[in-house]
């Protein structure tokens, strides 16, 4: 996949005035616009309530915008299978089987044997650091840990696209540190395309190429900052003035999409 | 993995207590005839039930042997039924609301008013395991839908993302999130079933006909052989008993590496 190394300024998806509403008549989106330009690491960043996850999940297929619309570069598309890995808030594991079958699962779906998925399964794994852990079950692990083999799931498709809906946000900081230096490691290594969604300014500086502020009532990016800092950015980035003058900034236009979205 | 010793304690206790409370009673109850010298027709005293006990084994076990097929088939077929049932509302939202009433209505109705008409167009042993099977599949029905539909949101748009077909979503996912509640449900199943099978003894018993234990302590009783009802009574609590925790154990082997229920408890 890395060979078709596609130019950062041409967007593998775009979502066109996307409008979502839904059956309880809350409307969740107007007027979305947006790019997700190959290989880049973009992150929606807003209030809780703009519509964020929505977002992603119309991106991922799963939910349908009720006007405007997704559209995939052609030389990718869904026609192709679907090659996009979601990482949700919560681990979303099956607690009933062991790390292996969890990560295991998509190539599973995907119609491929048993013998030819193992090395990739433990390919997966060895990425996230759990190589000795694919017999244990998920409760056995920690919260970080989980979350990880969550990852390794998502990652084990090689997909173009990975989408991740607040993925650290439940938890603590030294461990979502950690996790966030390991998946601008993966971003690098695999040259996928990540759209991350949260609602830490300081998460999304870090680890972004580009920001799209997001305000509420009804969803919509209301700014756009890319984030020029170099790759690979380490525990120097998070402590340099460059990255306090980009949390400064991206701080701002937060609060100006609040103000937007009608909150104090 | 060893057991921290206060875990040892814990669970001698769990055994010994009940032990201890069970000598206590039947000791208070032994006293209590000898000194109030009640005859055996009112109240038999412990060491003459187990006398009649081992003394009429030869009936007692033939009707405990009756009784307990009647128990195991009733089960195995509500198990079956209900379970299936479960499955098939689960896929058609049409056969649900087209039979769930009348899945209700089954439960709802006391199965000893339903037995004596059972009785009228069945064979007697048929009319026994429907009567079990009545009452011990709607617990299976309900915990097995309650299951099918408590399935984690996000992994069940994982599985679309993934283009999972409606059998891989239920056998993959569906099934085993729902196996909690299936034991759950097969844990009641079993002590109903032997319910639905005393009760409708009782019923065909009036009538003159069986041989179940539950038909023993009706004759006992015609009889005044009040040490036998109790030592049918005693066989019919056992069976009960071990139904429970055979299911029980099934659970606990099922559901050990995973689910909360079954995992012992950090301190």
């Amino acid at each position: 996949m890395p060979a078709t190394a596609i130019k950062s300024n041409i967007p593998l998806v775009a979502l066109r005035s996307v409008e979502k509403s839904f059956p309880s008549g809350t409307l969740a989106l107007k007027g979305l616009d947006l790019d997700v330009r190959a290989g880049e690491f973009l992150s929606l960043l807003g209030p809780s309530g703009c519509g964020k996850s929505t977002a992603l999940r119309i991106i991922a297929g799963l939910s349908e915008p009720t006007q405007g619309a997704v559209e995939w570069a052609a030389t990718t598309g869904r026609t192709q299978g679907h090659r996009i890995g979601f990482v949700f808030q919560e681990p979303t594991l099956m607690p009933w089987t062991n790390v292996f079958n969890n990560v295991r699962l998509p190539l599973r779906l995907a119609g491929e044997p048993a013998n030819r998925s193992g090395d990739r399964v433990h390919a997966a794994l060895e990425r996230v650091g759990l190589r000795n852990f694919s017999r244990a079950y998920p409760r056995e692990l920690s919260g970080g840990m989980r979350m990880r083999v969550s990852i390794a799931r998502a990652l084990v498709t090689e997909p173009q696209l990975l989408l991740m809906d607040e993925p650290f946000a439940a938890l603590d900081e030294i461990t979502r540190f950690k996790l966030n230096d390991d998946l601008l490691a993966m971003w690098q290594m695999l040259r996928t395309t990540v759209v991350f969604v949260t609602h830490s300014v300081f998460e999304s500086v870090y680890l972004s190429s580009r920001i799209a502020v997001m305000a509420a009532r009804p969803g919509r990016v209301v700014s756009e900052l890319a984030i020029g800092a170099p790759y690979p950015r380490d525990a120097n980035f998070r402590t340099s003035a460059d990255y306090a003058a980009l949390c400064r900034r991206t701080s701002e236009a937060l609060a100006r999409a609040m103000a937007a979205g009608g909150e104090t | 993995m060893t057991r921290p010793p206060r875990q040892h304690r814990e669970r001698a206790l769990r055994v010994a207590l009940p032990v201890i409370v069970f000598a206590f009673a039947v000791g208070i109850w032994a006293a209590i005839v000898n000194f109030e010298a009640i005859p055996p027709y009112v109240l038999p005293a412990p060491d003459v039930v187990l006398h009649t006990l081992i003394t009429d084994w030869p009936i007692l076990s033939q009707s405990l042997l009756v009784t307990l097929t009647t128990t195991v088939e009733g089960f195995f077929l509500a198990a079956i039924g209900g379970f299936g049932l479960a499955v098939l509302f689960n896929q058609s939202r049409l056969v649900e609301y087209s039979l769930y009433p009348y899945a209700v209505i089954l439960q709802v109705t006391p199965v000893i008013a339903i037995a004596p008409l059972l009785l009228v167009y069945l064979q007697q042993p048929t009319a026994v395991l429907v009567c079990a099977w009545i009452v011990a599949f709607f617990p299976v029905l309900a915990n097995t839908t309650l299951g099918l539909n408590s399935v984690d949101r996000n992994l069940v748009d994982l599985f679309s993302l993934y283009g999972a077909s409606r059998m891989e979503v239920l056998w993959n996912l569906e099934l085993p999130s729902a196996l909690p509640y299936v034991l759950g449900g097969l844990r009641i199943a079993g002590g109903l079933s032997l319910v639905g099978a005393v009760a409708a003894e009782i019923a065909a018993g009036s009538a003159g006909a069986g041989s179940g234990l539950a038909f023993r302590i009706m004759e006992a009783e015609y009889r005044l052989n009040i040490p036998r009802m109790f030592a049918a009574l005693f066989l019919l609590s056992v069976t009960g008993i071990v139904i429970f925790y055979l299911l029980a154990f099934i659970n606990h082997l099922a559901l050990r590496r995973w689910h909360e229920s079954a995992l012992e408890q950090e301190r």
